[in-house]
């Protein structure tokens, strides 16, 4: 058990050393532990990747937390599965840790460096851009039921394409965002609200 | 001490209502470490952001960390990075443990859905108030539609994204010397 809780670290030390770019880009690691270990399957895997984007925090977190549980878990019953989700979280962390206090100490020393600079003038819009992208996969996630039809002819298109639009959520969408610009209220409130509108009336 | 704590308890919140990964944190970080506690400007978190996608591990651990080493060094970057991650170990412990079939439960499904079109406005709301810091002219307007069609329409990867905006930055504003250059 022991033994097991080790190689959980030491894998996912790896995980937070290698994958970048994101959460999911965890996910070929995880396949790739889900192949070497008999901790969990593929079946498994896709079961975690589900829970870890619908409950609160980071993506790669969740699923490295479900991933040292299930570990754990195989190896020494409830309490091994406790430790193996703590174990797990801290063998991603320790890596970022590291390489970004490193980090931290170049850029607040290379910050005001006029190249530095200009490298950032350039690099913030693209930040922008990507984080608008982000915010429209989780509208297109947010507001169609299903995947975009397949294109049949404009008018049958648009016809099929409406037919999975939500309008509720469409609707909750744009009074939260009307609401965001003229209430200055903790996001968190926001989102409480969204949670308990959608459990009312998304049914 | 107190310090501690406060990176402790802020980065705990975060983590707690985080939906959607790194980039839906947007939001909250905005309001808690710039607005509550000034811990950085809006350019510094793009800068953290655009740092965090080029260096290993997950994004948001890589932004907490970096947050948490400014204000207090590598114990601060520690401290912020497991407040950040105890909500989820305690989520999903519980999941795991207890509610194996908890994506079975229709309810969840529905809470999501109001969080989710919920998210999405936050996230837009945090595009237009920091794209108004970080884009200061018409470059920056192309460099910004261009970064959103390469993600959206050709999957490219970030990591890339990120080095060619830093290029164009370079080779556009690079040569002039820092005094000349306010323009």
């Amino acid at each position: 058990m022991l033994k097991t809780l080790l190689l959980v670290y030491y894998e996912f030390f790896k995980v937070g050393l290698f994958s970048i770019g994101g959460g999911l880009a965890t996910v070929p690691f995880l396949k790739e532990i889900a192949m070497r270990y008999d901790w969990f399957d593929l079946d498994m895997l896709s079961t975690m990747i589900a829970v870890a984007e619908s409950t609160p925090g980071a993506i790669g977190v969740n699923m490295a937390t479900y991933s040292g549980f299930v570990a754990g878990h195989s190896a020494g019953g409830l309490m091994a599965g406790l430790v193996g989700c703590v174990i797990s979280t801290l063998g991603l962390i320790s890596p970022a840790i590291i390489v970004i206090t490193l980090v931290s100490k170049a850029y607040k020393k290379f910050r005001d460096n006029h190249l530095v600079q200009s490298g950032f003038y350039g690099v913030r819009p693209a930040v922008t851009g990507m984080i608008a992208s982000a915010g429209l996969i989780i509208i297109q996630a947010a507001f169609l039921k299903g995947s975009i039809p397949a294109y049949t002819g404009i008018w049958t298109w648009v016809r099929e394409f409406l037919g999975i639009v939500d309008y509720k959520a469409v609707i909750l969408f744009a009074a939260a965002f009307i609401a965001l610009r003229k209430i200055k209220v903790h996001p968190i409130w926001f989102i409480v609200t969204g949670g308990v509108l959608g459990a009312v009336f998304l049914m | 001490m107190k310090k501690l704590w406060e990176l402790f308890t802020t980065f705990f919140r975060i983590g707690a209502f985080t939906f959607g990964g790194g980039y839906a944190m947007l939001a909250l970080l905005q309001k808690e470490i710039v607005e509550i506690h000034k811990w950085a400007s809006e350019e510094e978190l793009l800068d953290y952001y655009a740092i965090a996608q080029c260096t290993p591990g997950v994004i948001a651990v890589n932004t907490a960390t970096f947050i948490g080493v400014k204000q207090k060094g590598i114990i601060g970057g520690i401290v912020a990075t497991l407040g950040l991650v105890l909500p989820s170990i305690v989520i999903i412990a519980v999941i795991a443990a207890f509610l194996k079939n908890f994506m079975e439960y229709k309810i969840v499904g529905h809470i999501l859905g109001g969080i989710k079109a919920v998210v999405a406005a936050l996230i837009l709301d945090a595009v237009v108030t920091i794209g108004k810091k970080a884009i200061v002219d018409k470059v920056c307007i192309a460099i910004a539609i261009l970064s959103f069609i390469a993600s959206v329409f050709f999957s490219v990867s970030p990591v890339f994204i990120v080095i060619a905006a830093c290029a164009v930055g370079i080779i556009l504003k690079g040569r002039k010397r820092g005094g000349e250059n306010n323009a």
